[in-house]
Protein backbone atom coordinates (compact mmCIF):
# COMPACT_ATOMS: atom_id res chain seq x y z
CA UNK A 1 0.00 0.00 0.00
CA UNK A 2 0.77 3.56 -0.56
CA UNK A 3 0.62 6.26 2.29
CA UNK A 4 1.75 9.94 2.72
CA UNK A 5 2.81 10.80 5.93
CA UNK A 6 2.64 14.29 7.80
CA UNK A 7 4.70 13.94 10.54
CA UNK A 8 5.62 16.64 13.31
CA UNK A 9 9.31 17.79 12.80
CA UNK A 10 10.74 19.72 16.13
CA UNK A 11 15.08 20.10 16.50
CA UNK A 12 14.42 20.42 20.02
CA UNK A 13 12.47 21.54 23.22
CA UNK A 14 12.96 25.20 22.48
CA UNK A 15 12.25 25.46 18.74
CA UNK A 16 8.89 25.52 16.76
CA UNK A 17 7.87 22.51 15.35
CA UNK A 18 5.70 21.92 12.10
CA UNK A 19 4.48 18.64 10.34
CA UNK A 20 6.60 17.34 7.18
CA UNK A 21 5.34 15.61 4.64
CA UNK A 22 6.80 12.19 3.09
CA UNK A 23 5.37 9.49 0.58
CA UNK A 24 6.06 5.81 1.16
CA UNK A 25 5.03 3.15 -0.71
CA UNK A 26 5.13 -0.54 -0.68
CA UNK A 27 4.11 -0.53 2.98
CA UNK A 28 2.80 -4.03 3.96
CA UNK A 29 -0.39 -4.47 5.91
CA UNK A 30 1.14 -6.60 8.06
CA UNK A 31 3.77 -3.96 9.18
CA UNK A 32 3.76 -2.49 13.05
CA UNK A 33 3.43 1.35 12.94
CA UNK A 34 6.63 1.60 14.25
CA UNK A 35 8.12 -0.66 11.60
CA UNK A 36 6.82 1.64 9.38
CA UNK A 37 8.32 4.56 10.78
CA UNK A 38 11.71 2.32 10.82
CA UNK A 39 11.94 1.77 6.97
CA UNK A 40 10.91 5.80 6.57
CA UNK A 41 13.67 6.25 8.43
CA UNK A 42 16.00 4.03 7.03
CA UNK A 43 15.46 5.46 3.73
CA UNK A 44 15.57 9.11 5.46
CA UNK A 45 18.94 8.15 6.56
CA UNK A 46 20.31 6.75 2.98
CA UNK A 47 19.20 10.06 1.83
CA UNK A 48 21.67 11.85 3.75
CA UNK A 49 18.17 13.53 5.47
CA UNK A 50 17.61 13.55 9.39
CA UNK A 51 15.46 10.48 10.67
CA UNK A 52 12.65 11.25 13.39
CA UNK A 53 13.18 10.67 16.75
CA UNK A 54 10.50 8.58 18.63
CA UNK A 55 10.48 6.48 21.67
CA UNK A 56 10.25 2.63 21.85
CA UNK A 57 11.34 -0.36 23.88
CA UNK A 58 9.43 -3.36 24.07
CA UNK A 59 7.33 -3.24 21.27
CA UNK A 60 5.38 -5.60 22.93
CA UNK A 61 2.56 -3.16 24.39
CA UNK A 62 3.82 -3.35 27.91
CA UNK A 63 6.65 -0.98 28.14
CA UNK A 64 4.38 2.24 27.62
CA UNK A 65 7.31 3.95 25.36
CA UNK A 66 5.78 4.79 22.45
CA UNK A 67 3.76 7.82 22.46
CA UNK A 68 2.54 8.57 19.14
CA UNK A 69 -0.82 10.52 18.57
CA UNK A 70 -1.85 9.56 15.03
CA UNK A 71 -4.49 10.86 13.13
CA UNK A 72 -6.22 12.56 15.50
CA UNK A 73 -6.00 9.74 18.46
CA UNK A 74 -3.64 8.62 21.18
CA UNK A 75 -1.98 5.27 19.80
CA UNK A 76 -4.09 5.88 17.05
CA UNK A 77 -7.16 4.05 15.66
CA UNK A 78 -8.10 0.65 16.94
CA UNK A 79 -9.14 0.46 20.86
CA UNK A 80 -6.93 -1.20 23.46
CA UNK A 81 -3.68 -1.18 21.54
CA UNK A 82 -0.20 0.93 21.95
CA UNK A 83 1.47 2.17 18.60
CA UNK A 84 3.90 -0.86 18.21
CA UNK A 85 0.31 -2.80 18.29
CA UNK A 86 -1.14 -1.36 15.77
CA UNK A 87 -0.57 -2.60 12.19
CA UNK A 88 -0.75 -0.72 8.65
CA UNK A 89 -3.69 -2.73 7.59
CA UNK A 90 -5.81 -0.49 10.01
CA UNK A 91 -5.26 2.15 7.13
CA UNK A 92 -6.40 2.38 4.02
CA UNK A 93 -4.22 2.60 0.96
CA UNK A 94 -3.37 5.95 -0.49
CA UNK A 95 -4.44 7.36 3.16
CA UNK A 96 -2.82 10.77 4.59
CA UNK A 97 -1.69 9.90 8.27
CA UNK A 98 -0.85 12.41 10.90
CA UNK A 99 1.34 11.61 13.46
CA UNK A 100 2.17 14.38 16.43
CA UNK A 101 3.83 13.72 19.81
CA UNK A 102 1.70 13.67 22.88
CA UNK A 103 1.13 17.31 23.37
CA UNK A 104 0.57 18.73 27.22
CA UNK A 105 2.53 21.23 29.01
CA UNK A 106 3.64 18.64 31.48
CA UNK A 107 5.01 16.05 28.53
CA UNK A 108 7.37 19.09 27.02
CA UNK A 109 8.65 17.49 23.18
CA UNK A 110 12.40 16.61 23.25
CA UNK A 111 12.68 16.06 19.71
CA UNK A 112 10.05 15.15 16.87
CA UNK A 113 7.87 12.63 18.12
CA UNK A 114 9.85 11.90 21.69
CA UNK A 115 8.24 13.86 25.05
CA UNK A 116 9.62 14.18 28.18
CA UNK A 117 7.25 12.15 30.72
CA UNK A 118 9.07 12.59 33.89
CA UNK A 119 6.28 14.05 35.50
CA UNK A 120 4.83 11.06 35.72
CA UNK A 121 7.85 9.74 37.34
CA UNK A 122 7.48 12.65 39.89
CA UNK A 123 4.30 12.00 40.76
CA UNK A 124 5.22 8.64 41.34
CA UNK A 125 8.04 9.72 43.54
CA UNK A 126 5.68 11.45 45.57
CA UNK A 127 3.43 8.34 46.73
CA UNK A 128 2.79 5.56 44.56
CA UNK A 129 5.06 2.94 46.52
CA UNK A 130 4.64 0.56 49.36
CA UNK A 131 7.18 0.76 52.10
CA UNK A 132 7.66 -2.49 53.15
CA UNK A 133 10.75 -3.65 55.63
CA UNK A 134 13.50 -5.81 53.83
CA UNK A 135 15.85 -6.34 56.84
CA UNK A 136 15.07 -10.24 55.57
CA UNK A 137 12.03 -10.73 57.92
CA UNK A 138 9.34 -9.37 54.86
CA UNK A 139 6.32 -11.38 54.81
CA UNK A 140 4.83 -13.04 51.53
CA UNK A 141 2.40 -10.70 50.36
CA UNK A 142 0.57 -14.21 49.26
CA UNK A 143 0.34 -15.09 53.22
CA UNK A 144 -2.41 -12.32 53.53
CA UNK A 145 -6.00 -13.22 52.82
CA UNK A 146 -7.16 -10.44 50.22
CA UNK A 147 -11.01 -10.44 49.18
CA UNK A 148 -11.24 -11.72 45.19
CA UNK A 149 -13.10 -8.60 44.15
CA UNK A 150 -10.32 -6.18 45.54
CA UNK A 151 -7.58 -7.77 44.47
CA UNK A 152 -9.36 -7.90 40.73
CA UNK A 153 -9.84 -4.20 40.80
CA UNK A 154 -6.07 -3.47 41.83
CA UNK A 155 -4.61 -6.06 38.91
CA UNK A 156 -6.90 -3.95 36.80
CA UNK A 157 -5.11 -0.50 38.02
CA UNK A 158 -2.14 -2.45 38.14
CA UNK A 159 -2.44 -3.08 33.99
CA UNK A 160 -1.56 1.20 33.66
CA UNK A 161 1.71 1.08 31.32
CA UNK A 162 1.99 4.88 31.99
CA UNK A 163 2.48 6.17 28.38
CA UNK A 164 0.17 9.19 28.66
CA UNK A 165 -2.25 8.45 26.20
CA UNK A 166 -4.60 9.12 29.23
CA UNK A 167 -2.98 12.85 29.43
CA UNK A 168 -2.78 13.44 25.22
CA UNK A 169 -6.37 12.46 24.23
CA UNK A 170 -7.55 14.17 27.28
CA UNK A 171 -8.77 18.01 26.07
CA UNK A 172 -7.53 19.08 29.54
CA UNK A 173 -3.91 17.24 29.18
CA UNK A 174 -4.91 16.03 32.62
CA UNK A 175 -3.57 13.08 34.13
CA UNK A 176 -6.30 11.86 36.66
CA UNK A 177 -6.41 8.45 35.07
CA UNK A 178 -3.09 7.21 35.24
CA UNK A 179 -2.55 9.10 38.79
CA UNK A 180 -5.96 6.98 39.96
CA UNK A 181 -4.76 4.10 38.83
CA UNK A 182 -1.58 4.43 40.34
CA UNK A 183 -3.43 5.23 43.77
CA UNK A 184 -6.12 2.49 43.19
CA UNK A 185 -3.18 -0.05 42.58
CA UNK A 186 -1.67 0.66 45.77
CA UNK A 187 -5.07 1.31 47.88
CA UNK A 188 -6.93 -1.43 47.53
CA UNK A 189 -4.32 -3.99 48.60
CA UNK A 190 -3.72 -4.84 52.51
CA UNK A 191 0.20 -3.49 52.20
CA UNK A 192 -1.00 -0.20 50.54
CA UNK A 193 -3.41 0.90 53.36
CA UNK A 194 -1.29 1.93 56.54
CA UNK A 195 -0.03 5.17 53.37
CA UNK A 196 -3.32 5.50 51.37
CA UNK A 197 -3.97 8.79 52.88
CA UNK A 198 -1.05 10.43 52.44
CA UNK A 199 -0.28 8.68 48.97
CA UNK A 200 -3.37 10.33 47.43
CA UNK A 201 -2.74 13.83 48.48
CA UNK A 202 0.80 14.05 47.72
CA UNK A 203 0.17 12.31 44.17
CA UNK A 204 -2.33 14.52 43.60
CA UNK A 205 -0.31 17.95 44.87
CA UNK A 206 2.68 16.84 42.69
CA UNK A 207 -0.12 16.22 39.45
CA UNK A 208 -1.12 19.74 39.91
CA UNK A 209 2.63 20.87 40.44
CA UNK A 210 3.59 19.66 37.06
CA UNK A 211 0.94 21.65 35.19
CA UNK A 212 -1.54 18.95 34.48
CA UNK A 213 -4.89 20.05 33.47
CA UNK A 214 -8.34 19.34 35.58
CA UNK A 215 -10.61 16.27 34.86
CA UNK A 216 -14.22 17.54 33.60
CA UNK A 217 -14.96 13.55 33.21
CA UNK A 218 -15.36 13.36 28.97
CA UNK A 219 -14.11 9.79 29.77
CA UNK A 220 -11.84 10.14 26.39
CA UNK A 221 -8.84 8.73 28.52
CA UNK A 222 -10.59 5.42 28.96
CA UNK A 223 -11.41 5.09 25.72
CA UNK A 224 -7.94 5.62 24.31
CA UNK A 225 -6.19 3.84 27.20
CA UNK A 226 -4.25 0.91 25.16
CA UNK A 227 -5.38 -0.68 28.89
CA UNK A 228 -8.70 -0.22 29.08
CA UNK A 229 -8.04 0.99 33.06
CA UNK A 230 -11.82 2.61 33.77
CA UNK A 231 -12.44 6.24 35.14
CA UNK A 232 -14.07 3.98 37.92
CA UNK A 233 -10.25 4.59 39.70
CA UNK A 234 -10.80 8.69 39.44
CA UNK A 235 -14.08 8.12 41.02
CA UNK A 236 -12.21 6.42 43.71
CA UNK A 237 -9.50 8.70 44.22
CA UNK A 238 -11.75 11.60 44.12
CA UNK A 239 -13.48 9.76 47.13
CA UNK A 240 -9.95 8.70 48.74
CA UNK A 241 -8.75 12.43 48.34
CA UNK A 242 -11.99 14.42 49.80
CA UNK A 243 -11.74 11.88 52.88
CA UNK A 244 -8.46 11.67 53.33
CA UNK A 245 -8.29 15.76 52.85
CA UNK A 246 -11.03 15.58 55.89
CA UNK A 247 -9.38 13.23 57.95
CA UNK A 248 -5.90 13.02 58.18
CA UNK A 249 -4.19 15.64 60.78
CA UNK B 1 -18.03 22.66 39.96
CA UNK B 2 -19.83 20.06 40.86
CA UNK B 3 -21.60 21.20 44.06
CA UNK B 4 -22.70 23.98 42.86
CA UNK B 5 -23.41 22.48 39.44
CA UNK B 6 -26.10 19.94 41.82
CA UNK B 7 -27.25 22.76 43.78
CA UNK B 8 -28.58 24.79 41.24
CA UNK B 9 -30.37 21.71 39.37
CA UNK B 10 -32.33 22.43 42.20
CA UNK B 11 -33.40 25.93 41.81
CA UNK B 12 -34.16 24.66 37.88
CA UNK B 13 -36.92 22.22 39.88
CA UNK B 14 -38.04 25.23 41.81
CA UNK B 15 -37.89 27.64 39.12
CA UNK B 16 -39.70 25.46 36.79
CA UNK B 17 -42.58 24.58 39.03
CA UNK B 18 -43.00 28.08 39.45
CA UNK B 19 -43.03 28.98 35.96
CA UNK B 20 -45.59 26.03 34.66
CA UNK B 21 -48.26 28.09 36.35
CA UNK B 22 -48.25 30.58 33.27
CA UNK B 23 -50.12 28.05 31.20
CA UNK B 24 -52.80 28.60 33.48
CA UNK B 25 -54.92 31.26 31.54
CA UNK B 26 -57.17 34.26 32.59
CA UNK B 27 -57.21 36.34 35.34
CA UNK B 28 -56.63 33.36 37.96
CA UNK B 29 -53.96 32.64 36.53
CA UNK B 30 -52.53 36.48 36.20
CA UNK B 31 -54.05 36.17 40.27
CA UNK B 32 -51.95 32.91 40.96
CA UNK B 33 -48.54 34.23 39.35
CA UNK B 34 -48.68 37.50 40.90
CA UNK B 35 -49.01 35.97 44.05
CA UNK B 36 -46.42 33.35 43.34
CA UNK B 37 -43.94 36.09 42.29
CA UNK B 38 -45.05 38.25 45.34
CA UNK B 39 -44.10 35.20 48.02
CA UNK B 40 -40.91 34.33 46.33
CA UNK B 41 -39.65 38.06 46.43
CA UNK B 42 -40.28 38.57 49.95
CA UNK B 43 -40.32 35.36 51.99
CA UNK B 44 -37.64 35.06 54.16
CA UNK B 45 -36.80 31.86 53.69
CA UNK B 46 -36.94 32.16 50.15
CA UNK B 47 -34.91 35.13 50.07
CA UNK B 48 -32.34 33.18 51.65
CA UNK B 49 -32.68 30.62 49.29
CA UNK B 50 -32.07 33.17 46.32
CA UNK B 51 -28.88 34.69 48.00
CA UNK B 52 -27.65 31.05 47.95
CA UNK B 53 -28.48 30.66 44.47
CA UNK B 54 -26.77 33.78 43.79
CA UNK B 55 -23.74 32.73 45.49
CA UNK B 56 -23.97 29.22 43.96
CA UNK B 57 -24.03 30.86 40.39
CA UNK B 58 -21.04 33.50 41.03
CA UNK B 59 -18.89 30.05 42.25
CA UNK B 60 -19.92 28.23 39.59
CA UNK B 61 -19.45 30.94 36.92
CA UNK B 62 -15.95 32.01 38.73
CA UNK B 63 -15.01 28.47 38.90
CA UNK B 64 -15.48 27.68 35.56
CA UNK B 65 -13.66 30.43 33.87
CA UNK B 66 -10.56 29.18 36.36
CA UNK B 67 -10.58 25.63 35.38
CA UNK B 68 -11.33 26.02 31.86
CA UNK B 69 -7.95 28.77 31.48
CA UNK B 70 -5.67 26.19 33.54
CA UNK B 71 -7.17 23.62 31.53
CA UNK B 72 -6.18 25.58 28.26
CA UNK B 73 -2.86 26.49 29.99
CA UNK B 74 -1.74 22.50 30.24
CA UNK B 75 -1.76 22.29 26.05
CA UNK B 76 0.04 25.34 24.86
CA UNK B 77 0.41 23.81 21.00
CA UNK B 78 -2.86 22.48 20.11
CA UNK B 79 -3.20 19.31 18.36
CA UNK B 80 -3.05 19.49 14.02
CA UNK B 81 -5.66 16.49 13.77
CA UNK B 82 -7.64 15.62 16.72
CA UNK B 83 -10.74 13.65 16.81
CA UNK B 84 -12.44 13.89 20.19
CA UNK B 85 -16.02 12.87 19.04
CA UNK B 86 -14.35 9.66 18.87
CA UNK B 87 -13.84 9.02 21.88
CA UNK B 88 -16.23 11.61 24.17
CA UNK B 89 -19.78 13.58 23.82
CA UNK B 90 -19.36 16.91 21.86
CA UNK B 91 -21.37 18.80 25.26
CA UNK B 92 -18.64 17.11 27.26
CA UNK B 93 -15.90 18.85 25.42
CA UNK B 94 -17.71 22.46 24.90
CA UNK B 95 -19.15 22.87 28.49
CA UNK B 96 -17.81 26.02 28.55
CA UNK B 97 -18.76 27.25 25.57
CA UNK B 98 -22.43 26.07 26.31
CA UNK B 99 -21.87 27.44 30.29
CA UNK B 100 -21.26 31.16 28.56
CA UNK B 101 -24.13 30.94 26.15
CA UNK B 102 -26.07 30.38 29.65
CA UNK B 103 -24.56 33.05 31.25
CA UNK B 104 -25.07 35.74 28.39
CA UNK B 105 -28.69 34.34 28.12
CA UNK B 106 -29.05 34.87 32.22
CA UNK B 107 -28.15 38.69 31.80
CA UNK B 108 -30.34 38.96 29.23
CA UNK B 109 -32.96 36.75 31.21
CA UNK B 110 -32.98 39.00 34.58
CA UNK B 111 -32.36 41.97 33.56
CA UNK B 112 -35.57 41.41 31.18
CA UNK B 113 -37.56 39.59 34.63
CA UNK B 114 -35.66 39.58 37.90
CA UNK B 115 -34.58 43.81 37.21
CA UNK B 116 -38.27 44.66 36.32
CA UNK B 117 -39.62 42.91 39.51
CA UNK B 118 -37.26 43.73 42.22
CA UNK B 119 -36.14 47.85 40.44
CA UNK B 120 -38.24 48.62 37.29
CA UNK B 121 -41.39 50.77 36.81
CA UNK B 122 -43.89 47.62 37.14
CA UNK B 123 -48.20 48.05 37.71
CA UNK B 124 -49.42 47.03 40.71
CA UNK B 125 -52.64 44.93 40.51
CA UNK B 126 -54.79 44.20 43.08
CA UNK B 127 -51.97 44.94 45.86
CA UNK B 128 -49.01 42.67 43.86
CA UNK B 129 -46.89 43.51 41.07
CA UNK B 130 -48.19 42.46 37.91
CA UNK B 131 -44.90 40.41 36.90
CA UNK B 132 -47.59 38.14 35.11
CA UNK B 133 -48.09 40.63 32.13
CA UNK B 134 -44.70 41.89 32.07
CA UNK B 135 -43.97 38.32 31.25
CA UNK B 136 -46.71 37.56 28.96
CA UNK B 137 -46.54 40.59 26.87
CA UNK B 138 -42.74 39.87 26.30
CA UNK B 139 -43.51 37.11 24.07
CA UNK B 140 -46.30 38.64 23.11
CA UNK B 141 -45.59 40.19 19.07
CA UNK B 142 -48.52 42.91 18.91
CA UNK B 143 -46.82 44.71 22.62
CA UNK B 144 -42.96 43.42 21.60
CA UNK B 145 -41.58 43.59 18.36
CA UNK B 146 -38.71 41.50 19.32
CA UNK B 147 -40.81 38.27 20.67
CA UNK B 148 -40.45 35.83 18.02
CA UNK B 149 -36.75 36.73 18.04
CA UNK B 150 -36.66 36.05 21.93
CA UNK B 151 -39.01 33.23 21.84
CA UNK B 152 -36.09 31.59 19.22
CA UNK B 153 -33.25 32.93 21.58
CA UNK B 154 -35.02 31.55 24.61
CA UNK B 155 -35.44 28.01 23.02
CA UNK B 156 -32.10 27.69 21.79
CA UNK B 157 -30.74 28.73 25.37
CA UNK B 158 -32.78 25.93 26.55
CA UNK B 159 -31.38 23.79 23.79
CA UNK B 160 -27.54 24.65 25.44
CA UNK B 161 -28.79 24.26 28.71
CA UNK B 162 -29.78 20.37 27.72
CA UNK B 163 -27.01 19.71 26.11
CA UNK B 164 -24.92 21.67 29.52
CA UNK B 165 -27.30 19.25 31.93
CA UNK B 166 -26.86 16.52 29.64
CA UNK B 167 -23.04 15.96 30.69
CA UNK B 168 -23.28 18.42 33.60
CA UNK B 169 -25.55 16.06 35.76
CA UNK B 170 -23.89 12.72 35.81
CA UNK B 171 -20.20 14.02 35.66
CA UNK B 172 -21.13 16.00 39.02
CA UNK B 173 -21.43 12.61 41.25
CA UNK B 174 -18.43 11.00 39.08
CA UNK B 175 -16.30 14.15 40.56
CA UNK B 176 -18.03 13.83 43.91
CA UNK B 177 -16.33 10.21 43.79
CA UNK B 178 -19.71 8.44 42.92
CA UNK B 179 -19.65 5.56 39.97
CA UNK B 180 -20.65 2.18 41.25
CA UNK B 181 -21.84 -0.50 38.88
CA UNK B 182 -25.60 -0.65 40.63
CA UNK B 183 -26.28 3.07 40.96
CA UNK B 184 -24.37 4.76 38.08
CA UNK B 185 -26.97 3.52 35.22
CA UNK B 186 -29.67 4.83 37.42
CA UNK B 187 -27.75 8.12 37.78
CA UNK B 188 -26.97 8.31 34.28
CA UNK B 189 -30.92 7.59 33.24
CA UNK B 190 -31.77 10.25 35.99
CA UNK B 191 -29.23 13.03 34.32
CA UNK B 192 -30.45 12.24 30.73
CA UNK B 193 -34.29 12.56 31.36
CA UNK B 194 -33.60 16.05 33.79
CA UNK B 195 -31.31 17.42 30.70
CA UNK B 196 -34.70 17.14 28.56
CA UNK B 197 -37.38 17.29 30.71
CA UNK B 198 -36.36 20.46 32.15
CA UNK B 199 -35.22 22.25 29.28
CA UNK B 200 -38.18 21.44 27.35
CA UNK B 201 -40.26 22.24 30.40
CA UNK B 202 -38.94 25.73 30.01
CA UNK B 203 -38.90 26.51 26.88
CA UNK B 204 -42.49 25.20 26.13
CA UNK B 205 -43.69 28.50 27.84
CA UNK B 206 -42.27 31.05 25.67
CA UNK B 207 -43.39 28.75 22.46
CA UNK B 208 -46.91 28.67 24.23
CA UNK B 209 -47.11 32.18 25.29
CA UNK B 210 -46.04 33.13 21.81
CA UNK B 211 -48.43 31.36 19.92
CA UNK B 212 -51.44 31.98 21.87
CA UNK B 213 -50.68 35.77 21.37
CA UNK B 214 -49.84 35.42 17.30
Amino acid sequence: MNITLKIWRQKGPNHVGAMETHKMTEVSGDMSFLEMMDVLNGNLIREGKEPFAFDHDCREGICGSCSMFINGEAHGPGRNVTTCQLHMRSFKDGETIHVEPWRSAAFPVIKDLSVDRSSFDRIIQAGGYVSVNTSGETIDANAIPIPKHDADEAFDAATCIGCGACVATCKNSSAMLFVSAKVSQLSLLPQGKPESKQRVIRMVDQMDLEGFGNCTNTGACEVECPKGISITNIARMNRAFLSSNLTSK
Amino acid sequence: MALTGLFLCLFLVGHLLGNLQLFVGGEEGREAFNNYAQFMTTNPLVKVLSYLTYAGIIFHIVDGFVLTIQNRKARPVKYVVEKGNLNSSWASRNMAVLGTILLVFLVSHMQSFWYVMHFGDIEIVDGVKDLHSVTVDFFNPAINNLAAVMTGLYVFAMLSMAFHLNHGFQSAFQTMGINHPTYTPVINFVGKAFSILIPAGFASLPIYLFIIQS
